[in-house]
């Protein structure tokens, strides 16, 4: 593997000062799952590696009903489905640390960092889009906050800035009668990449047949993930019909501009498109009415 | 070059003192300077889970954690398994269910194992499946672990 050096920072105004002194020859390491593999295929020049499990603000996983969830950046996958609160409160956040790699993945691997890779394939990003999370950025100027959909820019690019750093994700509290979810298609059962994958979050009204507000959110049908602005946006007010769910499916097909892969087909993927859109919102509407 | 790290940590419940530079993988580190080695390089990904060790209680790929992130942490591997006289039962089930071939998995499939069972001491199969997704074996098709470790859960 490539030569580095490597710092455990155990301050955020560390970490920021460092970052901003190295500027690109520094990274971040949180579960490393990413990153070192990176590094040691050369697909990224490292000088120095920070290490910020050490800090506890990036440490924290912090619910209750009335304030949400503030997931610390580098708080691993097992710890957030360890916890039954959060399980209950964001279905399709789980259902993504569920199936992000395998059991020893999930050991080390943190959704903040899976936002930070800015996979255009990232599991735990279309459910932080549904539920409407921020990301919460440290930098030298101070704090800044911004939605989660606007964070990456690009397949392993993101809007940080020189000397910026994910510190943690908020998450809304989660409203009455409100569920997400979360899936994906790949060729096997588990430990695979998804060709496509989607989430969905829905406020239903009290009779549970009526949506107040919807979200969808896509991966692995464009350079980043997407937020589908126009599905999510036709849902509301609507009665719960397969009429109603058929359009947000076609609204969200319109705007996936996948690519042709290893994976699977452009057509493959938009068709993908249409049919996981359709199971996310028909999910997390089962589970609203399951929770009676 | 870096310069190499002084690394305090506890190995199979014993205090080890190590040198390794910031680039070298905990696997690595077992491996070529403390010469333990059970735990096998198979993708150096985390594919395989053939160099499965758990770190802290948690199972890891210990390909993907870098030896100087051990400080003061714990690190379990195979070796520390057996004891002198007397295998592990995971160890003994394996055997009784001829669960290995070449070999080469098999200390990743049994830590991978022992970490399932002391979380979920009754595992179904299904559970069992999941749990060992992330290690790969090319010679067994899988079923003659899977029984085994369902039979190691059984007599523990």
């Amino acid at each position: 593997m490539r030569d580095f050096s490597y710092i455990a920072a155990t301050t955020i105004p560390e970490a920021v000062a460092l970052l901003d002194e190295k500027g690109e020859s520094a990274r971040i390491l949180a579960g490393g799952t990413d990153l070192i593999v990176q590094v040691r295929e050369a697909r990224r020049d490292v000088d120095w590696i920070i290490d910020i499990k050490s800090i506890p603000e990036v440490n924290a996983l912090d619910y209750t009903a009335d304030t949400g969830l503030v997931l610390g950046a580098a708080v691993e996958c097992y710890k957030i489905y360890a916890d039954d609160a959060i399980c209950n409160a964001y279905p399709g956040l789980i259902d993504a640390t569920k199936i992000i790699g395998g059991t020893a993945i999930q050991g080390r691997a943190a959704v903040g960092g899976n936002l930070c890779n800015a996979s255009p394939a990232a599991d735990g990003i279309p459910p932080l889009i549904v539920l409407n999370a921020t990301c919460v950025i440290a930098g030298p100027n101070g704090e800044r906050e911004l939605p989660v959909e606007e964070f990456c820019t690009a397949p392993g690019q993101t809007v940080l800035e020189k000397g910026e750093m994910l510190v943690s994700i908020k998450v809304p509290a989660p409203e009455s009668n409100s569920s997400s979810y979360y899936l994906r298609f790949i060729p096997r059962n588990e430990m695979d990449i998804a060709v496509v994958g989607a989430g969905a979050s829905v406020v239903l009204d009290d009779t549970k047949q009526r949506i107040i507000s919807a979200r969808v959110g896509l991966a692995a049908v464009a350079p980043t993930p997407l937020f589908a602005e126009e599905a999510s946006a036709l849902l509301a007010g609507r009665e719960v019909s397969d009429a109603a769910i058929d359009e947000a499916a076609e609204a969200a097909q319109a705007i996936a501009r996948p690519i042709s892969d290893m994976r699977g087909t452009a057509e493959q993927r938009t068709h993908l498109v249409g049919v996981l859109t359709r199971r996310a919102l028909n999910g997390a509407i089962q589970r609203v009415r399951d929770a009676a | 070059m870096a310069r190499r790290s002084h690394v305090q940590t506890t190995i199979n419940g014993e205090t080890v003192e190590f040198l390794c530079e910031p680039r070298q993988s905990l696997l690595e580190v077992l491996r070529d300077e403390l010469h333990l080695t059970g735990a096998k390089e198979g993708c150096n990904n985390g594919n395989c889970g053939a160099c499965s060790v758990i770190l802290d209680g948690r199972l890891v790929n210990s390909c993907l954690v870098l030896g100087v992130e051990t400080e003061g942490k714990s690190v379990e591997t195979i070796e520390g398994l057996a004891e002198p006289d007397k295998l592990h039962p995971i160890q003994d089930a394996f055997l009784e269910h001829a669960a290995l071939q070449c070999g080469i998995c098999t200390p990743g499939f049994i830590m991978s194992a022992k970490a399932l069972l002391e979380q979920n001491p009754n595992p179904t199969e299904h559970e069992v499946r999941y749990w060992l997704a992330g290690n790969l074996c090319r010679c067994t098709g899988y079923d003659k672990i899977v029984r085994a470790v369902l039979d190691a859960a059984a007599s523990m």
